[in-house]
């Protein structure tokens, strides 16, 4: 299709290793996998070749992996040692820190921003606005709008704001509608939490108290 | 070459055609030559409000389907010279122009002109599209309520989208009692939310229904407080520094008394 190569192979001391690019649609790959073993076909007669795949950043699942074996098998000498791809997670611990990622701007009436991690939104969220984040939600401007923070189920993730004024706010599946639930004219800044299932606000100096985080800042 | 200014706000009714009739006119007034253009295809008023029905031969859809130039659909004004207005069509609907067909209706209208003031219908769907599409400023006209609030906010969101650097700001039909008793949302709060810069603040006023019942419009009353802020915001159009007017200076002969002799 492009002049790119998607397949390259080299040899190696133990056989074959079969390089597969990991940006091509998976069914073009397939074709071409089957073009070129058709091609090479009398080169792959004779003895039995060991087979190394690489898959590069691509992930296959079983069944994948078995369409990718049953075009080998149609030359009857090939052998598959492995079908390996990169390994994504490098650390472990990334995941279970999401990022926090930083916009600045509104969010007017009719916008939604979306995120997979922590949110610190620098300006305001219009009624009508919407943010929805698997982490937490920190507005540094005035929250007027809705924030669903938490929304993969974490009942842990909080919505702070400068000014917190909004709409209709949601942690994890809990829903409140302010003022008919909670009312909030507080100067200072303030985050939304749940408390045993429920929201509940408080000045955002509380959240060290709240999370039990062990603050060690050396002074003089 | 012209400058082409959008007059938009989401929400019907909240003065777009009347603030479209008033600056076009006011600019007039000071001298500029101006092209008004209504593209709400359908439903049009701006010829109504100014009192120019009778005169319409061609319209918009006429330019943009060949039909005729637009230098024959463009009906002048009775009272100024340099003002003219683009009708828009009557019979057909939005979707019968496309933003690129209006683009260039607007192109070849600017070396002739000081100002085009696009007339924009409600709504943020085709017509809206089709009307920003010639502009390269915008004026959002929003009433102190929260419906139109919300709505101008969402059609500011649009036109930043749209590549619109910094849309300005009309707040209509202010009633200043109300907004005094706390009964109406106050021109700071409007300005907080939507944050962007206000042109002008115009005053509920009759003369404004009376004007567009007899097709003139109201900046050509001396008297009307509208026609004052809407000459205000012409001359800040033109790149003038003019002070927002105090809307709470209504007051008659008897209330004066009052306040001099310490009673107000």
């Amino acid at each position: 299709m492009t002049g790119k190569t998607i397949i390259t192979i080299k040899g190696v001391k133990e056989g074959l290793v079969f390089l597969l690019d990991d940006q091509c649609d998976f069914v073009e790959l397939l074709d071409e996998l089957s073009a070129k073993l058709d091609k090479h076909v009398q080169q792959f007669n004779g003895p039995i070749v060991h087979i190394f795949i690489k898959l590069g950043a691509r992930q296959l699942n079983e069944e994948d992996k078995e369409r990718i074996k049953s075009i080998f098998r149609k030359q009857g000498n090939l052998l598959i040692q492995s079908i390996e791809s990169d390994s994504p997670e490098v650390d472990p611990d990334a995941k279970e820190v999401p990022q926090l990622h930083t916009m600045i701007g509104m969010v007017r009436s009719g916008q939604t921003v979306e995120y997979d991690g922590h949110m610190l939104l620098i300006g305001d969220v219009n009624p009508g606005g919407t943010i929805r984040c698997s982490g937490d939600v920190y507005v540094l401007g005035a929250l007027r709008g809705s924030v669903h923070a938490g929304t993969q189920g974490n009942e842990e993730a909080i919505i702070a704001a400068s000014l917190m004024r909004p709409t209709q706010l949601r942690i994890a599946d809990v829903i409140s509608r302010p003022p008919d639930e909670w009312t909030s004219a507080e100067p200072w800044m303030e985050y939304a939490f749940l408390r045993e299932g429920k929201m509940a606000i408080d000045k955002l100096t509380s959240l060290g108290r709240q999370r039990k985080e062990v603050m060690l800042f050396k002074g003089v | 070459m012209g400058e082409a200014i959008v007059v938009t706000s989401g929400k019907g009714g909240v003065g777009k055609t009347t603030t479209s009739a008033n600056l076009g006119t006011a600019l007039a007034m000071l001298g500029q030559k101006v092209c008004m253009v209504d593209t709400d295809i359908g439903l049009r008023n701006l010829d109504v409000v100014m009192g120019l029905e009778n005169r319409i031969v061609y319209d918009l859809i006429d330019v943009a389907e060949g039909r005729c130039r637009v230098n024959q659909a463009l009906i002048k004004d009775k009272r100024f010279d340099e003002l003219y207005m683009l009708p828009a069509a009557q019979t057909k609907d939005k979707n019968d122009i496309s933003p690129e067909q209006v683009r260039q209706i607007i192109e070849s209208l600017k070396p002739d002109f000081d100002y085009i003031i696009i007339d924009c219908p409600a709504g943020i769907e085709q017509g809206f599209r089709n009307a920003i599409a010639g502009a390269s400023q915008a004026i959002v006209v929003t009433t102190p309520e929260n419906a139109a609030v919300r709505d101008a906010d969402r059609v500011i969101g649009l036109l930043e989208k749209s590549n619109f650097p910094s849309p300005k700001l009309v707040i209509n039909r202010i009633r200043p009692g109300l907004v005094r008793s706390g009964d109406m949302l106050e021109v700071d709060d409007i300005c907080q939310v939507l944050a962007i810069d206000l042109i002008g603040i115009v005053p509920d006023d009759e003369s404004v229904i009376k004007a567009a019942h007899s097709g003139e419009p109201t900046v050509m009353n001396v008297n009307s407080r509208a026609a004052i802020a809407y000459r205000n915001i012409a001359r800040r159009i033109l790149g003038e520094t003019v002070p927002l007017a105090h809307l709470d200076e209504k007051s008659g002969m008897f209330s004066k008394v009052k306040k001099f002799l310490g009673m107000g």
